[in-house]
């Protein structure tokens, strides 16, 4: 994965670097608006990363420059402004994900790993998701292990559909609340936990090696097992 | 000079020439209009005057020719008054009367005129102006009767002269009255001005002065002061969250410096270090949690922008958040339920009314975990022109004089000290309520606490 990482505070810029490339993948920085505007227009990326106040071109002004030259790589808005509004300006600005500081690298990388592959195979399309024997019919809302029925619940379903459309991937507790629930504050206790343990008591009962992941740190992951 | 030349630009000055100039118009038309009237009014009188006299005549003539006329004519010619008789040739040469030959007699009609004439016996020069109808007689003599209409002018003159005098006072006094209105108006809002700039130099306390007379510059001040008010209690509870901020957040950063201590310590083991370094970031994010509600809290009193304000079903967003913690209060042992009735629509932020009831959804659980059998009980209804969202629970409750109190920031009863928290839950609810034009409020659920967040419908005025 290809990522600008576009952060005036060189510190903040190098220690996101480095843990991007300890995770494997390529980042590059840049240390103002007008220099990362220039690189984005330049060059492939799979996500960029932004910080919302930049010297010379605000991260707003930027991404807004990009969508209007026709730049639709991914945008993730990082930003110390963590309110209701400012989440829905810099979506509206043409920004796809909006984590705000101070943030937990764990939660940056997963939704930066979300973005990417959202771009690079959408599994928006499918019709079924498949994980190991499990089975999940977006069509007919149906969901089967060793291809016998197992009933959810509506938003089991939908925590079911966004784990396994993310199959492989860590999804943190902020997205699953985001995505499932549409609220985007952060959930305080372990709510969330146990709606994950009741799905998983009705999916990975009496299995041997789980799909269902808690990664410690970060969040869930669904993942055929041995994989 | 310049003070003088400030009086002259104020408003009250140039409404005051306004009115002046549409007064005098007003007046010339009236007294114009008056005159004219008056002067027909007399016309017609004199014309009637004249008729009578000519049928008189005529009727004379009549009986007794040329003679009786001349003879009747100079007798009335004598009689004192403004009336005019003149009996002539059918060439215009003098017979008979009191004024010397007129214009008129030359004419042919009988139709009655304004004309001059000059009196007998009085000099060439002496001109006078009469109203007056000639008749051509059976025979061709001409009979020409008339009244003299010089007092009409007079009165005209005098009109017009009176129009100017009393304009001229008018002027005068307006000017006057005008200046001096602009000189009080000015006062006022030279001293509103003053303490406008006072203000601005920082007394925020200041006011601007409101003489109780409840004129426009009274209601005016009266608004600034009420926004001036507005300002002086967003400024206090800016001040409160400072020293709030200072007071309960420096003891956990205290305890995440005391952890970072312990690490950089030579002999701490690698447990040691570890077990500290997970206390450290457990605390960092605590703080971040009581810093992101503090803000949120500070937001949501500072007010949102009304493109974030939508319809919201507020008994959904109940539901949903009911549901969301539905498992948690099941693993706890506690009881969560939704009573909730359709379409009960605010006009509010989805997001912000969530978090509010997730805070309180958070309380009742923790508080109500007291009880026996704990039961959290979230409703909502319409009661009027509002939509209440109730969140019950049978915990210890809160004593009625404390209730106002525990609304406030990190207020947090001695009862509960120990348990984890910031204190700030009810503070945001409460500031999320009052965003929406509602309010929030603590009530005995007997056993327990139920917290009313009240909230205008949608489509209701908000007072």
């Amino acid at each position: 994965m290809r990522l600008l990482i576009i952060e005036d505070d060189k510190e903040a810029g190098a220690y996101l670097a480095k843990a991007f490339r300890e995770e494997g993948h390529l980042a590059e920085l840049a240390a103002d608006g007008l220099e990362g505007y220039a690189l984005a227009r330049e060059s492939q990326y799979d996500v960029l990363i932004v910080d919302r106040m930049l010297p010379k071109l605000d991260g707003l002004s930027l991404i807004a420059g990009l969508r209007e030259q026709k730049v639709d790589t991914p945008v993730l808005i990082l930003s110390a402004l963590g309110q209701v509004d400012d989440r829905v300006k810099g979506l509206r600005a043409g920004g796809d994900d909006y984590l705000a500081k101070p943030y937990a690298f764990s939660e940056l990388l997963a939704r930066v790993e979300a973005l990417a592959r959202r771009r690079s195979g959408p599994r928006g399309e499918e019709t079924v998701y498949r994980v190991g024997d499990l089975e999940l019919d977006r069509l007919s809302h149906e969901a089967r292990v060793a291809g016998k029925q197992v009933v959810l619940q509506p938003r089991e379903f939908r925590l079911l559909e966004y784990l396994m459309k993310h199959a492989g991937q860590v999804v943190t507790r902020t997205m699953l609340l985001e995505n499932v629930w549409d609220y985007h504050f952060d959930p305080q206790t372990n709510v969330i936990d146990v709606h994950i343990s009741r799905l998983r008591s009705k999916i990975d009962k009496g299995r041997a090696t789980p799909l269902l992941h808690t990664v410690r740190g970060a969040g869930y992951m669904i993942r055929e097992n041995g994989r | 000079m310049k003070t003088v030349g400030k009086l002259f630009r104020t408003t009250a000055f140039k409404l005051s020439l306004a009115y002046f100039v549409l007064f005098s118009l007003g007046a010339w038309l009236v007294l114009t209009g008056v005159g004219r009237r008056v002067e027909q009014v007399l016309d017609e009188q004199v014309a009637e005057t004249i008729d009578a006299e000519i049928a008189r005549l005529t009727e004379l003539y009549g009986e007794g020719g040329l003679r009786q006329l001349v003879a009747s004519v100079e007798r009335r010619a004598r009689a004192p008054g403004g009336s005019i008789f003149i009996v002539s040739t059918a060439a215009g040469e003098y017979i008979a009367g009191n004024i010397v030959a007129s214009p008129m007699l030359a004419a042919q009609g009988d139709a009655l005129d304004e004309t001059i004439y000059r009196r007998r016996g009085e000099g060439e020069e002496i001109l006078h102006h009469a109203l007056a109808r000639l008749v051509v007689l059976p025979g061709g003599f001409r009979l020409l009767v008339g009244h003299d209409i010089g007092d009409h002018r007079v009165l005209r003159r005098i009109l017009r002269q009176g129009l100017g005098e009393s304009l001229l006072w008018l002027a005068l006094v307006g000017t006057l009255g005008g200046l001096f209105v602009a000189y009080r108006l000015l006062e006022r809002v030279d001293a509103m001005s003053a303490s406008a700039r006072r203000i601005m130099a920082g007394d925020l306390d200041q006011r601007l002065e409101e003489t109780g007379a409840g004129d426009e510059l009274d209601r005016l001040a009266e608004n600034l002061n009420a926004m001036l008010a507005r300002i002086g209690e967003l400024m206090t509870g800016l001040r409160e969250v400072s020293d709030n901020i200072a007071h309960d957040l420096k003891t956990p950063l205290t305890r995440l410096r005391n952890r970072a201590e312990e690490i950089s310590r030579a002999d701490a083991s690698a447990e040691e270090t570890r077990a500290a370094l997970g206390g450290i970031i457990a605390e960092s994010e605590a703080l971040i949690r009581v810093f992101d509600a503090l803000l949120t809290i500070a937001r949501a009193e500072a007010g949102y922008s009304s493109d974030m304000m939508t319809d919201v079903d507020a008994g959904e967003i109940a539901a949903d958040i009911v549901e969301l913690y539905e498992p948690l209060a099941e693993e706890q042992g506690a009881q969560l339920h939704a009573d909730v009735g359709a379409r009960l629509m605010v006009r509010g932020n989805r997001e912000l009314l969530g978090q509010a009831l997730v805070n309180l959804v958070d309380n009742a659980l923790k508080y109500g975990a007291e009880a026996e059998k704990p039961a959290v009980l979230v409703s909502a209804r319409r009661v009027g022109g509002s939509i209440e969202i109730c969140v019950a629970d049978q915990g210890p409750g809160v004593p009625p004089q404390d209730r106002e109190r525990v609304i406030g920031r990190f207020v947090r009863l001695e009862s509960s000290r120990s348990r984890p928290g910031s204190g700030l839950g009810l503070s945001l609810a409460a500031a999320v309520a009052r965003l929406h034009h509602g309010s929030l409020r603590l009530e005995d659920n007997a056993p327990g606490l139920r917290v009313v967040v009240s909230l205008p419908a949608a489509g209701f005025a908000h007072g």
